[in-house]
């Protein structure tokens, strides 16, 4: 199936979050893809805030049954959480599983004023109820497919469609 | 496929009795995972929710405050409850039997248990005998192993010397009833350490000990040439059944670790000690306080390995 440019999404976002930031704006990207993704949008946006990023892999639902993530990636938040308004950004948002587990790992930080959502894509699917302020484009996938964004050597993003693992990963 | 008590059919950590015959994939799992964690300890909220609902016991046979508190911060970190029993107190002295009470304690719906035992063997016996979904950690058992101790000796090493592959590393002192020792000259030749030394006078090395593949020495002049790691251990008086040492002031002339003794190693060599330290006899206070002491960093990083191991083992 035919996929969206990442690039071209990643402009979309920019120029639809910018004119919302303000000097205590923060971005968390999440790992892996949405830490891609929010480096890309730091530099474009030149916030003031240095970027954090998330693992969150202490978080999860799924740890009674899959156990621990085999490589968890240390969290660094190297602002201060409380008061701030910070943006989360991840690659695809789906079940909204993993944004809850986000927002849980950010409140041990601190108390954020507030917290919005910025995807590349949002791909229906939700388990939560959870919704994205800032959204790149719109897909309608079959449940057995995983779209996982991708950084070539040259730091450029794509989008690609995987059939799912047996185990769900 | 695989004999090793510690590890379940799929190859992953189900128990954690020794560093010996674990791969390096395991252990560096572990250290990684362990890096991840270093992060949650310097945070506001030290505590994640990993481990919620779960029930840790500490088992100590043996009295030990730093041990217990280490892995009780640990467990509470990951949001476990914890219960001490210091059973040396209590019912083994009324003459219950060790599994007798482990058994009582898996009927109130144990998930995992962290043994400290004077016996060689005491945690495997343990893990052989509780039902499988219940992890062991060995937190110390006879001369044995210890294998948490030396887990975070490695992450300490790592954290400042970034590679194993090309580190001269020395043990010294009483290998002969060290636990630590045995686990870490695994850990260490596991992990690709070219070079494993132990240093200490022949009373106080077990017989044979270069089959484990360490060089020996018996004087420090020569041990710690172009060292890069010094892993002091601690004189365990209250092991010093025979009369294996003249005396204290002796052991401090020869072995004791002075500012003189460790200027004989690289320039950027680190020393560690699990603790508790004896001041003046194993390592004199101008090196323990020193600025190539790591002594205080392995405390703080030891929380997080501990961490991370019982997060590994409940998660498999």
């Amino acid at each position: 199936m035919h996929l969206p440019n990442a690039e071209q999404l990643l402009a979309d976002l920019t120029g639809r979050i910018r004119p919302e930031i303000s000097s205590n704006t923060a971005l968390v990207g999440i790992h892996t893809g949405g830490v891609w993704l929010a480096e890309r949008l730091h530099q474009n946006l030149e916030l003031t805030l240095p970027l954090g990023t998330l693992d969150v892999s202490f978080y999860r639902d799924d740890f009674g049954q899959i156990g621990l993530h085999p490589q968890v990636k240390p969290s660094d938040i190297p602002f201060e959480v409380e008061g701030n308004h910070i943006i989360l950004v991840d690659d695809v948002l789906y079940t909204g599983r993993t944004i809850r587990a986000a927002i849980n790992e950010l409140f041990d930080y601190g108390r954020p004023a507030s917290i919005r959502l910025a995807t590349l894509i949002d791909r229906g699917g939700r388990e939560m109820p959870i919704a994205a302020q800032y959204v790149g484009a719109t897909l309608t996938l079959p449940a057995n497919k995983m779209l996982a964004l991708e950084r070539n050597n040259d730091g450029k993003l794509s989008l690609s469609l995987y059939d799912k693992s047996p185990l769900g990963q | 496929m695989n004999n090793n008590p510690q590890l379940n059919k799929n190859g992953e950590l189900q128990h954690l009795l020794t560093t010996e015959g674990l791969p390096a994939s395991i252990l560096l799992n572990i250290l990684d995972t362990a890096e991840s964690f270093v992060g949650v300890t310097e945070r506001d909220i030290k505590k994640v929710p990993l481990l919620r609902g779960k029930s840790i016991f500490n088992l100590f046979f043996e009295p030990s405050t730093r041990t217990r508190t280490t892995f009780e911060i640990a467990a509470k970190r990951l949001s476990a409850d914890v219960v001490n029993l210091n059973i040396a107190a209590s019912s083994q002295s009324k003459g219950e039997t060790l599994l007798d009470t482990v058994d009582n304690l898996s009927a109130m719906h144990a998930d995992m248990f962290i043994v400290r035992h004077s016996q060689s063997g005491a945690a495997h016996l343990i893990a052989r005998h509780v039902r499988p979904e219940i992890h062991v950690i060995n937190a110390g058992d006879g001369r044995h192993a210890h294998p948490t101790q030396a887990l975070l000796d490695m992450f300490t090493i790592r954290h400042y010397k970034h590679d194993f592959h090309n580190l001269r590393v020395a043990i010294v002192g009483d290998i002969l009833h060290s636990r630590v020792a045995r686990s870490q000259i695994h850990a260490l030749t596991t992990l690709g350490v070219p070079e494993v030394r132990v240093i200490a006078p022949k009373t106080l090395l077990p017989t044979k000990v270069e089959r484990l593949g360490v060089h020996v020495y018996h004087d420090m002049a020569q041990g710690l040439k172009d060292v890069d790691v010094l892993l002091m251990l601690r004189l365990q008086n209250e092991r010093m059944l025979g009369a294996r040492l003249p005396s204290a002031e002796e052991y401090f002339k020869y072995y004791g670790l002075t500012q003189e003794k460790l200027a004989l190693a690289r320039h950027d060599a680190i020393v560690l000690h699990p603790g508790p330290m004896n001041r003046g006899i194993e390592i004199d206070s101008a090196v323990a306080d020193g600025k190539q002491s790591v002594i205080l960093p392995q405390v703080t990083f030891g929380i997080a390995v501990r961490m991370a191991v019982m997060s590994i083992l409940a998660g498999n």
